[in-house]
Order: C-alpha cells, then sequence, then structure tokens
C-alpha cells in the first residue's frame, strides 16, 4: 500500500507541520520508499504472539501521594517565547 | 411522531488527592497561575510520569462501591491532540485497559427505582486552563490544573429523561463524595459532567445520532442543558433535518447549546500505550487493604437505617443523602435510641434551619450530640415537642446545652400534679360558661380549656396530662 | 606526562596523588577543544568559565578527602542531557535557545562524582541520525578523515573521544546511536540493559528505547563511567531497582571457557568485507585467549530495520508534540492564528528527518492503521526478543560487526533514507528486545578507517561484556590508536 498525497496532508495537519504541495509530494515519495522498507513486515505470521511494549517485564510503581515540588515558576518561565502574570500567552483560544 | 430520549453520562471527578497524578505537585485549588506546575506538568524536555499511589487507590475505592470489575492489569495510554492547556500534546489517560469496568447504580426518579449501568471508569490527568480574558488579543494559559488526577465514569446510554440523568448524576456525586474519592466542588470543577444525547422514536430499536454536552457543572444545567438539546434535536428532525454527531457547550446565559469550534478536527488521537509507564498490576492484598479502608456504602446504610432505628426507607433514602448527613443522623439516634424522633428532627426542624442559613450540614451549629440530647428531653417528658422547638432555637443560637437552657428559660414541663391540678381549677372556676358547654355535650369546650390550660402553663404542661386531669375534674 | 592518552584510572591516579589538579586537567581538554573544535564541530557549547569552575569544585573535593573514583576527571555530554543553566539543544533548531532549569539524572549523577562537564556535545537533530549530518548546528567531521562522518546519533560525542578533546563522554542509543559513531571513529561504547540508566532528563526520542551509556577510549574506562551512571531513580517508571554492582570487577578474568555466539544473520549479505575480514579475526583472537564459538539464529533479526521504523518514529511522533512554541524553545515570529502558531513553529523548528519521522509516527498511529503497523511491530519485536532469549541458552556472549560498513562521506547518504537507516541493521536488534550492546575498535578498512566490533550479552551481563572487551584490548592495540595529523 502507499500513501497519497492527501495522506501527506492529513498527516501532517494532524501532527501540526506546515507544509506546501511541492513539499508533500517530495514527502510523498520518501515516505513511500520508508513504507516500502517497513511493508517487509507484513508478510510475518504474528498470531498468537502478545505485542511487546516494553524491554523488561515489570509493573508500575507508584509514587507515595506526597507533595514535593516547590514553585519554580520564575525559573520556568525564563525561557518561555510569551508570559504575561505568569500566564504563559498563546494565540486566542476560540472553544 | 412520538420521541424517546437517551442520554448517557460521562463524569471527569477530580480526585482527592493531595499531589497530581503524575508528579508531586500540589492539586490544591486557588493558587497563583503555574506556581503549582512543576517540570512534569508544563512538560519540559526529559522529564517523566510516575504514578500517584493515592489516586490508583481512589479508583479501586471506586470500583468496588459500584461493583464493578478491577482489571488486575491496566495501562496507561496517550491520547494525542494539540491544545494549548495540554502541555505534552497528549493526554495520559485509559482506553483499552481500564482500571475498573462494569459496575451499576441505583437511582430513583418520581418513586421508581431504576438501575444505571456503568461501562467503565478509567484513571487520566486533567488538562490546564485557558483564560480567555483578553492579553492583547492572547489567551493565557494556566497549567496548575494540568496533571490533577481524573476519574472519568462513562455510563450505558440508560437514561430516558434529564430528571433520570440528574438523578445518576446526583447519586454518582453522593457517591464519590461518601467514599472520599472527590471533594464533589462543582463551582471548582470537581464534578464536571458531559451528556451524550440522542432521540429515536419510540420503537425504534437503534439508537439516534448523537450530540456530546461537554462540561456541565451544575445539576441544573445539567437538566437545562439536555432539555433543550432534546427539543432542539426533535424539532430539527421534524423539520427533516439530520442530527450530525458533534459536540456542543451549554449556553447558561441563552440557555442553548452551540457546536464547539475547537473541536471540529478532534477525531484522531493516535492512542497508544505510554511507553513511560509500564502496566499497573492490583493484587488482591492490596484490594482488600483498601476494602477494608472503604466506609459502610448508602444503599447498605439504608438497609440498616430501616432495621435498626426503624425509619422508613424513604426516611433512610433521604438521610444518606450525603455521608455527612447519615453520620449525624445516626450520631444523634444513638446518643437518644430514638430513631424515629431523630430522624423527623434531622429531616424536619434541623435541615429547615440549614437551609434558612444556607449551611451545609458539617456546618450545623447544633452538634449531633446536642440534638440527641434533646430528644432524650422529649422522651423523657421534660419537653413538650412545641418546648422543645424553643429549646432547639437556644442551641442553634449557641446559648448553651439542653438541660441548661431548658433551665434557664423555665421551659421545663410541669410534672408536679399538684401544681398543674391548682392552676386547672383557677381555670375552672374563670371559665363557667365553657364548663358548662362541656357538659351540655359540646367537645369543643374541652379544647377551649387545654388551650387556657396551656396558656396559664405557658405550655409547660403536659398535654396529656392535662386532658387527663380536666377529664376527671369534669367528670 | 601527558593527560592526552591516559587512560581514566591513570588520571585518577594523578588527580589523587596531587600531581596535576582537575582545573589542569580540564583546561588542558579545554585547550584541544578550542583548537580542535573548528575543524571537528564535535562540540555545540563550551563554556570554559563553568568548566573550570566545577573543576575547582572537583579539587576541593579532592582536598578535603571526600574524593569519589573518578573525581576530578573531566567529561563532555551529549547535548539530549539537559543541563541546569546550561543551553541544551538535542541538535535542533527547536531548542536552539532552551537554557535547561533543570539537570537529568545522569548529569546529576556525573556532578556528585565530582565530575566537570567539558560542554555538549552535537547530534543528530533529537537523534535522529546516523551520520550527524541532520544536526541544526552542521555535521561533525569524523578525526580520521573530516571529509567523512562520525556516525550517529552520537557523533559528536564518538568524534571528541577520537580526536581526544576529551577523555571521557556520554552517549545515548535508541537504534545504535552509542555503538555505530563508537565503531566509526574507533572508540568504545556501551548501551546498557534498557532501565540502568535513568532517562529522567534526556530528552525523549523513543522511550521503550532510549537508553544513555558511556563512550571512551576503552572497556576500562567505560566500566568505571558505567559504575558512576548507573543506579535507581524513582523519577523514571522504567528505571530498574537493582543493588548497585561494580561493572570493573571481572575485567582482568582469564576468557577461558567463554561461549561466544555468532549470528549467522549477521554475517550474511551486505556487510562490507574489510569489516567481515576484521570481525573474523576478533574472533579469532578470542579463541586464542580461550574462548569458543558457537553459531546461533537471530531469525527475524531482518525485521528489526522495519519494526524500528514503526516503533521509534511513532514514539517520536508523540514525544515530540510538547514542542509547539507555547512553554520554551522556538515559536515562529509570524502566525495567524493558533494552528498557524503550531505548524509554522514545528515546519520551522524541526528539520527534515525528524518531520518525516513525526509523520511516519502519525500515519502509523492513525486511525485504521494502527493493527497493521504498530501492533505488529510489537509483536515482531517480541519475536527477535524471543530469538536473543533463545540464543542466551548456548552462549555468553554474541559477537558480530557493529556497523555494515565503516564511515561513508558526508553527504553520500544524506539523500536516500533508506540507505541512511541500513546503517544500524545490527545494532537495532538489540535496543528492540532491551539487551545490553557495545562496540570496540578490532581493526582499520583499506581506506584506514575504524573497524567497530560488536558485543550483545544477556540482561544485565555488562560486566561480563566488559571483561571479554578488555581482554580483547589487553591482547591488541586498536583502541590505542588514534587519528594522525590532528593536535600531538
Amino acid at each position: 500500500m502507499s500513501l497519497s498525497q492527501d495522506d501527506v496532508k492529513r498527516i501532517a495537519r494532524l501532527a501540526r507541520i506546515e507544509i506546501d504541495d511541492a513539499q508533500a509530494a517530495a514527502t510523498q515519495g520518501q515516505l513511500n520508499t520508508i513504507f516500502g522498507l517497513i511493508a517487509a513486515m507484513q508478510a510475518v505470521d504474528t498470531t498468537g504472539v502478545a505485542p511487546m511494549a516494553h524491554a523488561q517485564e515489570l509493573s508500575q510503581r507508584l509514587r507515595d501521594d506526597v507533595v514535593s515540588e516547590t514553585d519554580r515558576r520564575a525559573a520556568f518561565q525564563a525561557v518561555a517565547p510569551a508570559v504575561e502574570d505568569g500566564l504563559y500567552l498563546v494565540p486566542r483560544v476560540i472553544e | 411522531m412520538k420521541w424517546e430520549t437517551v442520554i448517557g453520562l460521562e463524569v471527569h471527578t477530580q480526585l482527592a488527592t493531595r499531589s497530581k497524578i503524575f508528579s508531586g505537585s500540589s492539586t490544591a485549588f486557588g493558587a497563583a497561575p503555574n506556581t503549582q506546575a512543576s517540570a512534569v506538568d508544563i512538560a519540559l524536555p526529559g522529564v517523566l510520569p510516575v504514578l500517584n499511589k493515592g489516586a490508583v487507590e481512589c479508583a479501586i475505592k471506586f470500583g468496588l462501591a459500584i461493583g464493578a470489575t478491577l482489571n488486575r492489569v491496566n495501562i496507561f495510554d496517550r491520547k494525542n491532540y494539540f491544545y494549548p492547556d495540554l502541555p505534552k500534546g497528549y493526554q495520559i489517560s485509559q482506553l483499552a485497559q481500564p482500571i475498573v469496568e462494569g459496575g451499576a447504580l441505583k437511582i430513583v426518579v418520581d418513586g421508581e427505582e431504576k438501575t444505571v449501568r456503568l461501562t467503565r471508569a478509567h484513571m487520566e490527568e486533567d488538562a490546564g486552563k485557558s483564560l480567555h480574558e483578553d492579553f492583547h488579543g492572547m489567551t493565557g494559559i494556566d497549567l496548575n490544573r494540568a496533571g490533577t488526577p481524573l476519574l472519568e465514569i462513562v455510563s450505558e446510554p440508560d437514561m430516558r429523561s434529564s430528571a433520570e440523568a440528574v438523578a445518576y448524576a446526583k447519586a454518582l456525586h453522593t457517591l464519590v463524595t461518601w467514599i472520599g474519592i472527590c471533594d464533589g466542588n462543582m463551582m471548582e470543577g470537581s464534578f464536571r459532567v458531559d451528556a451524550n444525547v440522542s432521540v429515536r422514536p419510540v420503537g425504534q430499536a437503534e439508537f439516534g445520532t448523537r450530540r456530546e454536552i461537554k462540561n456541565l457543572n451544575s445539576f441544573k444545567f445539567l437538566q437545562q442543558a439536555i432539555d433543550y438539546e432534546v427539543r432542539w434535536q426533535i424539532e430539527t428532525l421534524e423539520d427533516g433535518g439530520r442530527i450530525e454527531q458533534a459536540t456542543v457547550l451549554f449556553d447558561p446565559d441563552s440557555g442553548e447549546t452551540r457546536m464547539m469550534r475547537s473541536k471540529e478536527d478532534a477525531h484522531d488521537y493516535r492512542y497508544f500505550p505510554d511507553p513511560d509507564l509500564l502496566p499497573v498490576k492490583l493484587d488482591d492484598a492490596w484490594i482488600a487493604r483498601v476494602q477494608d479502608e472503604l466506609p459502610e456504602l448508602p444503599a447498605a446504610m439504608q438497609a440498616r437505617f430501616v432495621e435498626a432505628y426503624g425509619v422508613s426507607a424513604y426516611d433512610a433514602a433521604v438521610l444518606t443523602g450525603s455521608r455527612a448527613l447519615a453520620d449525624y443522623f445516626e450520631a444523634a439516634a444513638q446518643a437518644c435510641g430514638q430513631g424515629k424522633l431523630a430522624a423527623n428532627w434531622v429531616m424536619g426542624e434541623l435541615s429547615a434551619a440549614l437551609n434558612r442559613a444556607d449551611l451545609g450540614i458539617e456546618q450545623s451549629p447544633v452538634s449531633a450530640a446536642q440534638l440527641g440530647a434533646l430528644i432524650n428531653r422529649i422522651h423523657d417528658g421534660t419537653l413538650s415537642g412545641k418546648l422543645a422547638k424553643q429549646v432547639f432555637e437556644g442551641l442553634w443560637e449557641g446559648t448553651g446545652e439542653v438541660d441548661a437552657i431548658i433551665e434557664a428559660r423555665g421551659l421545663k414541663q410541669m410534672s408536679d400534679s399538684g401544681e398543674l391540678e391548682k392552676i386547672i381549677d383557677e381555670v375552672l372556676a374563670a371559665n363557667p360558661k365553657s364548663v358548662e358547654e362541656f357538659r351540655a355535650g359540646k367537645d369543643k369546650a374541652f379544647n377551649a380549656l387545654v388551650g387556657q390550660v396551656m396558656r396559664a402553663t405557658k405550655g409547660r404542661a403536659n398535654p396529656a396530662q392535662v386532658n387527663d386531669l380536666l377529664k376527671a375534674k369534669l367528670g | 606526562m601527558s593527560f592526552t592518552d591516559a587512560s581514566l584510572a591513570a588520571l585518577a591516579a594523578q588527580l589523587a596523588g596531587k600531581s596535576v589538579s582537575s582545573r589542569e586537567l580540564t583546561q588542558h581538554f579545554l585547550d584541544r577543544i578550542n583548537a580542535l573544535n573548528p575543524s571537528i564541530n564535535a562540540f555545540v557549547t563550551v563554556d570554559a568559565d563553568k568548566s573550570l569552575a566545577e573543576a575547582a569544585a572537583a579539587d576541593a573535593l579532592i582536598a578535603s578527602g571526600r574524593a569519589a573514583p573518578l573525581t576530578g576527571v573531566p567529561i563532555a555530554h551529549k547535548d539530549i542531557f539537559c543541563t541546569d543553566g546550561w543551553l541544551t539543544t538535542c541538535g535542533s533548531k527547536m531548542l536552539s535557545n532552551f537554557v535547561a532549569p533543570y539537570d537529568a539524572h545522569v548529569i546529576q549523577r556525573f556532578k556528585a562524582a565530582g565530575m566537570p562537564s567539558l560542554g555538549k556535545t552535537n547530534m543528530d537533530e533529537f537523534a535522529m541520525g546516523s551520520s550527524n549530518e541532520t544536526s541544526y548546528f552542521g555535521p561533525v567531521k569524523n578525526p580520521w578523515d573530516t571529509a567523512r562522518v562520525p556516525g550517529g546519533s552520537s557523533g559528536g560525542a564518538a568524534a571528541c573521544i577520537a580526536a581526544r578533546m576529551a577523555p571521557a563522554a556520554t552517549g545515548t542509543d535508541t537504534g545504535g546511536s552509542i555503538r555505530q559513531p563508537a565503531a566509526f571513529a574507533g572508540i568504545t561504547g556501551l548501551k546498557p540493559t534498557y532501565g540502568l540508566v535513568s532517562r529522567y532528563g534526556m530528552i525523549a526520542f523513543a522511550s521503550s528505547l532510549d537508553q544513555a551509556g558511556p563512550m571512551a577510549k576503552s572497556a576500562e574506562d567505560c566500566a568505571l563511567l558505567l559504575n558512576v551512571m548507573t543506579g535507581f531513580d524513582p523519577n523514571d517508571s522504567t528505571s530498574l531497582e537493582r543493588d548497585k554492582e561494580d561493572y570493573a570487577r571481572d575485567l582482568d578474568q582469564p576468557l577461558s571457557g567463554l561461549r561466544v555466539g555468532l549470528p549467522k544473520e549477521f554475517f550474511a549479505e551486505g556487510l562490507n568485507n574489510d569489516v567481515a575480514r576484521a570481525v573474523e579475526a576478533a574472533v579469532s583472537e578470542l579463541k586464542k585467549l580461550g574462548a569458543t564459538t558457537v553459531e546461533v539464529s537471530l531469525a527475524n533479526a531482518g525485521l528489526a530495520i522495519p519494526v524500528y521504523y514503526v516503533l521509534a518514529p511513532a514514539e517520536a511522533s508523540s514525544n515530540l508534540s510538547r514542542f509547539d512554541g507555547v512553554r520554551y524553545g522556538y515559536r515562529a515570529p509570524e502566525y495567524t492564528d493558533l494552528n498557524d502558531m503550531y505548524a509554522k513553529t514545528r515546519a520551522q523548528g524541526f528539520g527534515a528527518e525528524v518531520k518525516r519521522r513525526i509523520l511516519i509516527g502519525a500515519y502509523v498511529l492513525s486511525h485504521g492503521y494502527y493493527d497493521a503497523y504498530y501492533l505488529q511491530a510489537q509483536k515482531i519485536r517480541r519475536l527477535i526478543a524471543d530469538d536473543f532469549a533463545e540464543a542466551f541458552k548456548v552462549c555468553d556472549v554474541i559477537l558480530g560487526p557493529t556497523a555494515p560498513g565503516t564511515a561513508f562521506k558526508l553527504g553520500e547518504k544524506s539523500d536516500d533514507p533508506v540507505e541512511m537507516y541500513l546503517n544500524d541493521l545490527y545494532t537495532i536488534p538489540a535496543n528492540l528486545a532491551g539487551l545490553p550492546g557495545m562496540s570496540l575498535p578490532c581493526g582499520f578498512d583499506s581506506a584506514s578507517l575504524p573497524i567497530g566490533l560488536q558485543l550483545v550479552g544477556n540482561y544485565f551481563s555488562e560486566a561480563k561484556m566488559l571483561n571479554v572487551a578488555h581482554q580483547y584490548q589487553r591482547a591488541t592495540d586498536w583502541h590505542i590508536r588514534r587519528p594522525e595529523g590532528l593536535l600531538p
């Protein structure tokens, strides 16, 4: 199977990456080469094989419900693109 | 055409933990913006989540309380979408293997009991808040709420009216606050309801297309929003229109619902298991430990109240409207040994006074022990019901304990029959007309005489005793 | 006495004996960086004042008698580790202005050990690359031949060790990013068992595969660095709670009885002849040292690249969503609305390879494709791990080439992603299984470029692997050689 240019634009939109038609065309070619490589997977019979999500078969460790963090807003916002009154500023959000 | 409404609710309850679900930040409400947003909460590069045990225990408690299946292995997934109040660009949630599946909740609407089935409940993290005040045309983002633990509780589409939806939401609210996993504060967003609403012609088996009303933060809005939405959907269909699946917001000012613009393309969340978090495993010993911490649940308590205190099923349901109320009632009932009387006082005089003062049971100026002492004085004949109300007022105003108030105000019921007889004689002497009328067969005259005696004793006479003595004397 | 080529143990001994101070040692390497970096581009950030202040603190620690084994020995950190007060760019324009407000767990450990930082090393953008050509800060040049790549993504780290600009460096390895550059640059590098080194503060590429490890001149040096790096971290849910071990404890053990597994799939078609010959010579050397060999099969290893190029981009597409121009990093200067701000910020802030992988990842996770790609890849990942488990029933360590060839020319493969991806053919399987792997020099090709020998061990067998590598390095001198024509 291969990706259409519309597929490329759709996933670029999902991933919030601006892409113009020329880039979409170039990307389409590259991605299809890569998916050609990936296609080797499809021939493998994996019936009954449990998916492996983690390198170790362990269970989640739990943290005690304790407040351990202090206010570091000044340090964190020192590297922020736009802040005011302690808030991060973004272009207006319309709900 | 007759239409049937179908409603399912998704309720986001903020779990009453001290710290966030994946970081050690405080969850306290109302801090200055972004002062409770740690490196993990603002998703600095390189940070990682570690799961809060307290949040898991809240979810276990809920699962036990609704008789659900607790998945011994449950998994956190990433729900990917971009939004400025979602710092990582994904929300950590549970999709395929949630911690809680199944269970049910009983509701009563118009005296009819109904069971609402629950689909699932899963743990996830809350998002931050977008503040839409004008910052030169920009929106401000506060991430203090980001990472607050949520239990999202999803019902089956089992409700058929807004009244049923409200009853279910209230029962759920009672339960989550009862078992202490949520503070229930709807104004602060601790209990937020999304309603999936559809309509279908009566008799049709398949569901209509649903629209989801987001973020309803009061029972009143829940009712209004559903009622509006149902009317709108029926009108649309009757006008030959179609319902498109959509996410809508309810505007309390206009009383209408409207489409959410920001959700237009939220259709492909690309869920996958979060590689930063391992499967959460629950073992029987842990579940048993949490079970031991669980208080007696409303349904069990209702049955016990009927059994132990002789109250009606209806009263038992009212008294278990919240755990604080139930605890209050039980303490009062135990203090006096008079369950029915205690129930009457709690649901009558006390509730009325609390309502007038806009206070919750937790803030009652009259303690359960005081109310119990008051009821004792009624039971032992010291106080008539009328006098007791005066004592209650004294307790409410904080003027002292029951016996001291009785003493100070001279409210003690007369028990000395000699003194009472003397007063009765005086009343009979002063009202010969009434005596005559009574003897002529007019029962009303007897009541007038009782009233005179009560007035003369300033209400302190025991009405039964007055009756007996009067009858004897007029005999 | 020259510090340039000295082992970490030798440097530590001189520091302990106070024949040299950490400040002098740090200055020595800063001078080399100063002289060589313009032609190698191994470092993206150098801050001599900060380095020397850390060195002075190390000297105080030594003077007070509270020194740890490597206190005072300077080290270079891959720019993927958040470093408090230092620019931390991850090789990307997206983070080109990001001064980290906290230290990664690994950085904390080296700081606690009293090891001053020499600076931040160049890398492929967000660790996505096998040549260091995707860095926003320009490619790193291979010190053996500056027309060639040093490998990647830890290309700066490998090059700075090869050019003796630092005695030690940190790297990270998601699909071979420690081992492949170590091979191309003629140094020794080790990727530990997944979970041994905390990922906290290490900017995530593919969370279920990423693992940090040491890069140095020898196995012995790597063992000492590993002693510092490993340890349980409560801030990383995948960090393993294990007793502390001394990875240098078995270095001097003889190799008699060692069973070396040779996977036939690692010696098949596609392997460069010079590389094959050098690896076979290394096998003979190990046999001389008492090892026996056994053929093993990793039947599904050939699927490692397809599996990896589903799983790693999927995780990356999600991990890199946080770079949205809101809280830190680059924000596009002009935009019309929120979504336009996101789309332009990410289009301008990420380079081509990163965007390519984000798109692959978004696609394989998107509606309707998950089962065919992501889930299928996770299942084959299990088959690959099972192959290793089977192999380790009959051998103690698996041996093969690190990469199919040696360092290639700058630009030679940068237009062909697939050709580039095939470089990690032999390294990716260990990441998928979570196994430890290392690369060490085993010879040179006809163009005098270094060749890497790969060892893959069973879980937690780092001490054994280091023992094998150390014994091999005692018998050979490949790891001692360094590029000529640089500084003496």
